[in-house]
């Protein structure tokens, strides 16, 4: 067994792994599965400001650090992850829309666009759009590429192994990043928060920049990859299974179809659900849980876009004992 | 007065809210007593909501959200009744997407089916004074009109047919759906409601466990104005203080 050892082989914990190694040390990652993991259906929005609506502070400086770190680290992995900075539209439908989504704009201080100019930067907007404003920052990576492109770096020191109590582990320091399932290792208070999220295939070009809406009420993001694969997500529902609902995915659809007509051309190619590891205050858990136990989990709709800071603070602290004053406001027992 | 209030009057939804954390800290400052939950939106077993509700000692109001027919609310009101081992139902029968307004008709079958079952049966209606009065006939335990749709914070559209319910039942009003700030949850306790239901109105906001406060705080204001009896409105002024005994020059 190795020096180190993290167990979860999600983006959260292959991340740790690759940052721990390259840094030099010893490190076996133990992955369980993508049972019900967050990683495979993410769209991969890299959104320090869309989603902080009521973010407290802390965890958008976070947010911010990490953002400003994605570029290198894509460029580390050496292959594409698809890391875009096409930028993102942030759009209302209706009236009411916007003046729910007013709120955030008003606090980012971004130029609110007219439709006609929303057109202009996106033709296959729905005439309907009323406002929207667009936000250079907020990029896309795909989260799968950047899973596949860890597993290539790490290779054999990934080894398949499901673990259920961090007794068994058998190493110097161990590293819990096991995402929902960090709950059950730890009893930290990290609990599903289910996902339901489509995958389109179209003719690539079609939406240009990441899209997140609010439609007629209903919240939607449309995320299209260079390929012509486009994601809509997602619905956020407190539910421990990860069925696939009729109703789900006809609420994404609408509300996907309503802001882009186009879309009903394209295949509908994959309706899938994940369980994001929330916790009670959406902000992660990072930092020592004892002696030999370190925690990074709870990364809630934050895990891609977290994942390189997450990576640069954990290693630190594991390689150093040094924690980053960053980490004071998510230590694992603030609960 | 019923049982389903003790010392507080401010019934609190759970939807909406940003994070487990900010919806404590509301639940905490609101004095709450009494929590509505939707069946279909969460799951009765699951982590998160339900733990945190049983620490804090809220009691659960389990809710019908979702359902558009009586029988789509008779069998979940069922299954609530299972999941939460409670008697009581916040019963919604929702007509239309757009409004999210309560179907009468079939709302009123649903209730009487319900109320037969041995529900405690606190029916989401319409400011109908005829269908609050006729949701109470067939037993009801409570009746619970709109403000105004559910979300929109436009408050109370039509404040005479809240006092006109009021007049027309004997069971309790509960002011439900269309608060957007303190001072319509203080004019429904004005108008004689017995508590109010409020959820977007907190959650949304910018500062939940604030609102959520200023919210217990108008609640309790307008029960006292409403107790106290407020003074006839009138045409002209009518000096504070009498002329009588001043002086004479």
């Amino acid at each position: 067994m190795s020096d180190i050892v993290v167990v979860g082989g999600g983006i959260v914990g292959l991340s740790i792994a690759w940052r721990l190694v390259s840094r030099g040390a010893d490190v076996t990652v133990l992955d369980g599965g993508d049972e019900g993991a967050a990683w495979p259906v993410a769209a991969g929005m890299l959104a320090p400001g869309g989603e902080s609506e009521h973010e407290d502070p802390a965890l958008i400086r976070l947010m911010e650090r990490s953002a400003d770190r994605w570029p290198d680290f894509a460029a580390e992995l050496g292959v594409g992850v698809g890391y875009d900075d096409a930028g993102t539209l942030s759009l209302a439908m209706t009236a009411d829309d916007l003046a729910g989504r007013a709120r955030v704009w008003t606090r980012q201080a971004l130029p609110l666009l007219r439709p006609s100019e929303l057109r202009e930067l996106e033709p296959a907007l729905s005439v309907r759009v009323r406002a929207g404003v667009f936000s250079s920052r907020e990029r896309q990576v795909d989260p799968r590429k950047v899973v596949s492109a860890l597993r290539e770096r790490l290779g054999a020191r990934i080894v398949p192994k499901r673990v259920t109590a961090v007794s068994d582990v058998d190493a110097r320091t161990v590293v819990v990043a096991a995402g929902c399932g960090t709950a059950a290792l730890t009893g930290l208070p990290v609990r599903p928060v289910k996902g339901q999220v489509l995958r389109l295939r179209g003719e690539p070009g079609l939406v240009r920049h990441v899209l997140d809406a609010a439609v007629d009420g209903r919240e939607v993001y449309v995320v299209p990859r260079a390929d012509g694969e486009v994601v809509v997500g997602a619905t956020q529902e407190e539910r421990t299974d990860l069925t696939v609902t009729a109703g789900g995915v006809h609420e994404l659809l609408r509300a996907a179809l309503d802001l882009v007509p186009a879309l009903a051309e394209c295949e509908l190619t994959e309706t899938t659900a994940g369980h994001r590891p929330g916790t009670p205050d959406n902000a992660p858990l990072l930092g020592r849980l004892d002696d030999r136990v370190v925690v990074a989990a709870g990364h809630f709709r934050n895990g891609i876009l977290l994942a390189p800071v997450t990576a640069d603070l954990i290693a630190e602290l594991v390689l150093t004992g040094e924690a980053d004053p960053m980490l004071a406001d998510f230590s694992p027992g603030r609960f | 007065m019923s049982a389903l209030f003790q010392e507080s009057r401010l019934i609190l939804g759970t939807g909406g809210a940003n994070s487990l954390t900010a919806l404590e800290e509301a639940i905490v400052a609101s004095e709450t007593e009494l929590v509505t939950v939707a069946l279909r939106r969460v799951d009765a077993a699951g982590p998160g909501l339900l733990p945190m509700l049983d620490r804090l000692g809220v009691r659960v109001l389990p809710n019908t959200a979702g359902c558009y027919t009586a029988a789509d609310a008779v069998k979940t009101a069922h299954l609530a009744r299972d999941a939460f081992e409670t008697d009581l139902i916040k019963l919604e029968v929702i007509g239309d997407e757009r409004t999210l307004l309560p179907d009468g008709i079939e709302l009123l079958r649903a209730a009487e089916t319900l109320v037969g079952d041995g529900f405690t049966v606190l029916p989401y209606t319409s400011d109908d004074p005829i269908l609050a009065r006729r949701l109470a006939d067939v037993g009801c335990a409570a009746v619970m009109p709109a403000g105004s749709p559910i979300g929109s914070g436009l408050g109370i559209s039509n404040p005479h047919h809240i006092r006109l319910i009021r007049q027309s039942v004997d069971v309790p009003v509960v002011l439900d759906a269309g608060i957007g700030t303190a001072s319509d949850a203080a004019l429904a306790m004005e108008l004689g409601c017995d508590a109010v239901l409020i959820a977007s109105a907190i959650t949304r906001s910018d500062d939940p466990a604030a609102m959520a406060t200023a919210m217990r705080h108008a609640v309790v204001a307008g029960r006292l104005a409403y107790q106290a009896g407020r003074i006839p409105r009138r045409f002209h002024a009518l000096a504070s203080t009498s002329d009588d005994g001043l002086a004479q020059w």
